[in-house]
């Protein structure tokens, strides 16, 4: 008996990680969260930055946050997300920072100072692509004053306008419509109301496109 | 090194192994799920999980912890029961694993200026089946072992 007792143990030990596994697999799975089409969320909240044709088939809303790595990776690939859809496709974009970026929520007033003078999504862009340096930074206003500059803003206006109540409420509409949608984490995506499942990448995203575009005939 | 002291000792690397594994089983559950692509409003974790270092062509180094843990048990249970190869074996295992934590450490610390608890835990994990396998040279075919 004691000679096979060892592959006993392995075999025991193996099994119980498989089944332990699976469980744990199957309790974090998590489930689509769904707009419903009679929500009392309204979609025009406070602020709603929206690219593409008014009347597009496909209506893609994402809930980002301006601190979140893998939102920049997405951001960083919208080109190639919404290529060839040109206008079938909407897109909107929703603030939602997470409590546990510090610098979140002055990015996305930063985003709106910049989209009260007309350049939100150039904003966007640059807040993404420079994440890795002022995500880091003790004083994070400077930064953003200097990209206001880059960006050839009313400094002035810009600088009042970051903190202003008009501001920090179009923040906190698009993070309250998140929260009564349920969403809890970034990016999540829907795409014609319906959330698109982690791994969000541009595959999943572009699978979800196509398929409210194309959806199957019920039998 | 007495039959007793062996058993007591890779017992131990058996039980850090089993703690190891339990904790790449839930990293590789995270990242299956999606969990490690978004973040939920905590840092660290998801930097480090959600970079292009957590994942080796597309899969998740968590699942290759998972089968390190479970071979660096397996040899430890084997070496327990007086297998002199399974010590050997485990010996590289482990220094394998050693050397792939200290690669996670060194990307972790300078490269994506970020830790994440769980990684740490295995690093741990790894460090302390390192040291078992300092205190035990593997492979002295004079103990008269199978």
């Amino acid at each position: 008996m004691k000679r096979y007792l060892p592959f006993v143990i392995v075999a025991v030990v193996g099994a119980l990680t498989l089944g332990a596994g699976a469980l744990l697999y199957r309790a974090k799975r998590p489930a689509a969260l769904e707009i419903p089409k009679n929500s009392n969320t309204p979609e025009k909240t406070a602020s709603m930055h929206v690219r593409g044709e008014a009347n597009a088939p496909v209506t893609l809303e994402e809930f980002a946050d301006f601190e979140c790595p893998p939102c920049a990776n997405l951001a960083g690939a919208s080109g190639q997300i919404e290529e060839g859809y040109s206008a079938q496709l909407r897109v909107i974009f929703r603030h939602f920072p997470l409590p546990g970026h510090p610098h979140a929520p002055e990015a996305a007033q930063v985003a709106e100072a910049a989209g009260l003078q007309g350049r939100f999504w150039e904003m966007h862009d640059l807040l993404y692509k420079e994440q890795g340096i002022w995500s880091k930074a003790v004083d994070a206003r400077a930064l953003f004053n200097s990209y206001a500059g880059t960006l050839g803003l009313n400094l002035e206006r810009f600088k009042t306008d970051v903190d202003s109540p008009e501001v920090k409420e179009r923040v906190a509409s698009d993070k309250k419509r998140g929260a009564e949608l349920g969403v809890h984490s970034t990016p999540t995506i829907f795409v014609n109301g319906r959330q698109v499942l982690p791994p969000v990448n541009v595959a999943t995203i572009r699978a979800a496109i196509d398929a409210a575009l194309n959806p199957k005939p019920s039998p | 090194m007495g039959s007793r002291a062996r058993i007591v000792l890779y017992t131990i690397a058996a039980i850090i192994s089993v703690a190891g594994l339990a904790d790449a089983t839930y990293l590789t559950v995270a990242a299956l799920t999606g969990e490690t692509d978004v973040c939920a409003g905590s840092t660290g974790c998801f930097e480090v999980l959600g970079s292009k270092y957590a994942r080796i062509a597309g899969i998740p180094v968590a699942v290759l912890g998972v089968w390190a843990y479970f071979a660096a048990f397996t040899f430890a249970i084997f070496a327990g029961f007086g297998y002199a190869r399974a010590r050997t074996f485990f010996a590289l295992t482990v220094w394998a694993m050693f050397a792939a934590t200290l690669w996670f450490l060194y990307v972790q610390a300078f490269v994506l200026h970020a830790f994440c608890r769980y990684c740490l835990f295995s690093a741990a994990f790894t460090f302390l089946l390192a040291g078992l396998v300092v205190a035990s040279p593997p492979g002295r075919a004079s103990e008269g072992q199978k």
